[in-house]
């Protein structure tokens, strides 16, 4: 038997919007990302100056020393819209939660020795502020930045770092059977103790920094270039060691994230680093001087767990991040 | 070991404000330089009350439920060319306007909750405007991935954000988010999260979305349904600002009421667009402006107001005048549309003899007496051949930029202007309550961009409408005029195999069976 | 124009089934309006949405967390805790 499906087909006026097809040259289809993407933020004819900023507009491209002919040629390689961005961390929050369940369930906590679930205590929870200070530095990028392409990826990246500040406080949950006496006792550290001064020290300085390019490299590029990879590769490698598993499957979230991140902040570099020497030029100081400010701020961190060998373990860093630069995001340092 | 279970509020002021911590290597003002200049005294950040405690794991959790159901429809309404689902083709012409002049303010609200977000110096008002700020931008693109499927098939639609930051009746919205995102954090949130969000969102979007429905739009129903979801969020955020500030000190009681009547009546003008929507724009009505007003504004406003009477809070200024142009906003509105449609993105029409009918019947007092004559006297000119357009440039509200074209509040024959001078200049106004809002902040609102001013100074492309048009990039016969003689009518009928004997235009789409 | 009249607005679909037949329960002045597409609940003074009843309805566990899923708009201030979801007016 066969079936006859009438169906009426309509031809389209057009493809996409106006806008799209200027920059994609022909009126074709779009990703649903180049179209919720593409000319967002209006560029002219603003009504009133900023109170807080007389001597801008309310969207400036003068509020970095960055200069680009088009702040659209920066693209996210993840392609993330709300939507995407929003399903991708829920699939990933559900095996984080499937993961602190299981540990929950099992008690695995409890198998790891007492001296090895202090390291992890003083290691890992008093970063919850170092990711409050992310948190509100992607903000900044996102509200005193130009251009949704880059601004909406650092609105994904501050709520992303608020829930890691989240995960970071859960596993000092875990750890302290839920009396939250972990979390005061690395609050009082990240507030007292002589390890911890030098991130916070850098972390307010973020904070208060101003050219919002200039925080993207320094933040995502350096601090988090270096912070990472020592946190949940070197410390959670030492601590496998003595802990198994466990603290690898709380962290699984984290090094999943800056993965993913990472090829975000490499791509962002590479297009700003390959508009102008001027860009170049600029970027590579501050690349520098963070990497810097940073390798000195997570030395005696990183010497809370390896003592002697932070420093080497901190140069291997360096030398690491040094390369990714050169090699995904062309800057030579 | 022995595990108690934190209650949601202690695990709540765990995971955010816990986060932070006074600074000591930093002045405090360094990183939060924008908590005192407008005069706002807080004492204590900690007496912030967080009304819905949603941490990341299950804001991602929910929020992409809602996306996944969202994007399935909007997928299968695309391939179901779902757009002829529409009751009639003047539907389409409401999701033009809200485009070109609500997503764009969609996109604004996102980066001033990241504004809000990033200079509030408490964790609580922070974490809120944050999740405000995406919780937009989520809603622009929903919209667009909604709307594109529209923009295939119907005019008006293509460079929605182009005509945002130019065309004379977008600088309505456009203006009004400047204004707010160029106040302080204070002052934005009570515009946006209470004046606006609170009290009158829901004139916007439940009859917008009713009407979607009615109109047989199930994508734009789900889109708006989806982000209202988000609203009900946005809505507590506005109120908890409201009476944070409030509470924190009697000085804050003034400010926050000459902020509240500001915005009211700047919301208020804006909606003006919302009610020529309600009462013309839609071919199936739910309810008339005038019904909407006084079901989401005098019933649930009151209560309200009357909630913050015991912090001294009164209902704002001139919302009487509301009250009394109920009667004839959306026919005052729709009448400057049908005379300046040759310079706008969308359609307009006068109502069959049916709506002018439902239209009699809501407005008792007005419609028949002082629009019914006026129609029926452009239809005449229109069967003549003769469709009315004004080609002089009207005098805009320095304001909230509406042509001034609204009444005066006890005399609905006389048109309404007010003035003011300032600096030698003499700057004109559509009422009263923009008149306060001027004068009040004259070196603010002498900067306006009045498009009509724009075009005078040959700042748009030339003195020609043409050349207004083409800078517009408002493609002339296809994007602007009269619906009956419009691309879309004709496309329509063609599409639902509709006679259409009395149009001829050529047509661009092909129908292939 | 004095009331003190709160209100909540849900999707009507299956998931707020349940959610508003509990409340209907659950709030005997509770006025219940359906529009295209939404329900409307009207009361004086107060709505509580209890979780209890809801998984009794349901036969699972239920979040009032995820009442934000199907909420459409609301009037009142909130109180939100694991058990009860509760719009009000005044303290």
């Amino acid at each position: 038997m066969t079936i006859e499906i009438k169906t009426q087909s309509v031809e389209p006026l057009r493809h996409t919007f106006s806008n799209v097809a200027r920059r994609q040259g022909a009126d074709k289809s779009a990703s649903r990302y180049l179209e919720a993407m593409f000319d967002l933020q209006p560029t002219v004819n603003f009504h009133y100056k900023p109170q807080w900023d007389p001597d801008h507009d309310l969207y400036d491209t003068g509020r970095t020393a960055i200069v680009m002919e088009d702040w659209y040629a920066f693209r996210d390689p993840r392609q993330f819209y709300y939507g995407a961005w929003t399903t991708t961390r829920a699939k990933q929050q559900d095996v984080a939660e499937r993961n602190y369940a299981f540990v929950e369930k099992r008690a695995l906590l409890d198998l790891v020795p007492e001296e090895t679930r202090k390291v992890a205590e003083a290691a890992f929870v008093p970063l919850r502020h170092a990711e409050y200070a992310a948190n509100l530095n992607n903000m900044y990028i996102c509200a005193y930045g130009y251009g949704t392409a880059i601004t909406q990826a650092a609105s994904f990246n501050a709520v992303d770092r608020l829930g890691i500040a989240q995960y970071l406080s859960r596993i000092g949950l875990m750890l302290d059977g839920n009396t939250s006496e972990s979390l005061d006792a690395a609050k009082q550290a990240w507030l007292e103790n002589e390890a911890w001064q030098p991130l916070r020290q850098l972390c307010e300085e973020l904070m208060a920094t101003k050219d919002w390019f200039e925080l993207y490299v320094a933040q995502n590029f350096a601090l988090d270039g270096l912070l990472y990879p020592l946190v949940y590769e070197r410390i959670d490698g030492e601590l496998q060691r003595h802990a198994g598993s466990t603290i690898s499957m709380l962290n699984e979230f984290m090094s999943e994230w800056y993965g993913e991140t990472s090829r975000w902040v490499d791509a962002t570099l590479k297009t700003a680093a390959g508009e102008s020497d001027a860009n170049k030029v600029q970027l590579e100081q501050w690349a520098r001087q963070y990497i810097d400010r940073a390798a000195q701020a997570l030395t005696p961190v990183a010497a809370q767990v390896f003592g002697t060998d932070a420093q080497s373990v901190i140069a291997e860093l360096r030398e690491d991040l040094t390369n990714r630069a050169g090699k995904k995001a062309g800057l030579e340092l | 070991m022995a595990a108690k279970r934190l209650s949601l509020r202690e695990k709540y002021q765990k995971f955010t404000r816990d986060l932070a911590w006074e600074p000591s290597y930093q002045d405090k003002a360094n990183i939060f330089p924008q908590t005192e200049f407008e005069g706002i005294h807080i004492h204590d950040w900690d007496k912030w009350e967080d009304p819905f405690r949603l941490t990341v794991d299950a804001y991602w959790k929910y929020q992409a439920e809602k996306e996944r159901k969202l994007y399935a429809i909007i997928d299968a309404f695309s391939q179901n060319n779902g757009q002829f689902n529409v009751s009639d083709a003047r539907y389409v012409n409401a999701l033009k306007l809200f485009l070109q002049g609500v997503s764009p303010l969609e996109y604004a609200a996102h980066r001033g909750f990241a504004m809000a977000g990033r200079q509030f110096s408490g964790v609580g008002p922070q974490v809120a405007c944050q999740m405000q700020s995406i919780d937009e931008l989520r809603h622009v693109q929903t919209q667009i991935h909604t709307i594109s499927q529209y923009n295939k098939f119907f005019n008006g639609f293509h460079d929605w954000n182009h005509m945002h930051q130019r065309v004379w009746y977008l600088s309505v919205p456009k203006s009004f988010f400047e204004d707010a995102m160029s106040a302080g954090p204070f002052e934005f949130v009570t515009a946006i999260s209470f004046s606006f969000e609170y009290v009158l969102t829901n004139l916007l979007f439940m009859p917008f979305m009713s009407g979607a429905a009615y109109n047989g739009d199930m994508a734009t129903v789900t889109f708006g349904f989806s982000a209202q979801s988000d609203e009900s969020r946005h809505m507590t955020l506005g109120l908890e600002v409201i009476k944070f500030m409030l509470e924190q000190d009697e000085r804050n009681v003034p400010i926050v009421q000459k902020w509240i009547d500001k915005w009211f009546w700047r919301g208020y003008r804006l909606l003006t667009l919302v009610s020529m929507m309600m009462d013309y724009m839609l071919p199936k009505r739910v309810m008339s402006w005038k019904e909407a007003w006084e079901m989401y504004f005098e019933e649930n406003g009151g209560a309200l107001f009357e909630d913050l009477s015991r912090y001294g809070i009164r209902m704002p200024k001139y919302w009487d005048v509301s009250v009394k142009e109920k009667e004839r906003l959306s026919h005052e509105a729709w009448s400057i549309f049908y005379n300046y449609d040759h310079a706008a993105a969308f359609h307009s029409w006068l109502p069959e003899e049916s709506e002018m009918e439902w239209l009699s019947a809501k407005y008792p007092d007005t419609f028949d007496k002082y629009y019914r004559p006026r129609y029926e006297y452009w239809r005449s000119l229109q069967e003549k051949g003769e469709r009315w357009y004004n080609s002089t440039l009207p005098m805009l509200c320095q304001l909230c930029q509406i042509p001034m074209a609204f009444t005066e509040p006890d005399d609905p024959t006389q048109i309404c202007y007010r003035s003011s001078e300032y600096n030698g200049d003499k700057y004109h106004f559509c009422s009263d309550g923009c008149k306060d809002i001027f004068d009040d902040e004259p070196e603010k609102y002498v900067q306006s961009w009045l498009p009509v001013h724009q075009i005078y100074q040959g700042n748009c492309g030339g003195a020609s409408v043409p050349e207004v048009l083409e800078w517009y990039h408002l493609v002339d016969g296809q994007d602007n005029k009269e619906f009956l003689d419009s691309q879309d009518r004709a496309n329509w009928n063609r599409w639902k195999g509709e006679s259409d004997s009395d149009t001829d235009q050529p047509v661009k789409a092909a129908v292939n069976d | 124009m004095a009331n003190n009249n709160v209100f909540i607005a849900l999707q009507n679909n299956e998931e707020a089934r349940p959610i508003i037949e509990a409340i209907e329960q659950d709030n005997a002045e509770a006025r219940v309006e359906y529009a295209p597409a939404m329900v409307k609940i009207d009361a004086p003074g107060r709505i509580v949405v209890r979780r209890a009843s809801v998984e009794e309805l349901i036969g699972r566990d239920w979040d009032p967390q995820e009442l934000h899923v199907n909420l459409i708009s609301l009037s009142g201030n909130i109180d939100e805790d694991e058990d009860e979801f509760v719009l009000h007016r005044g303290d």
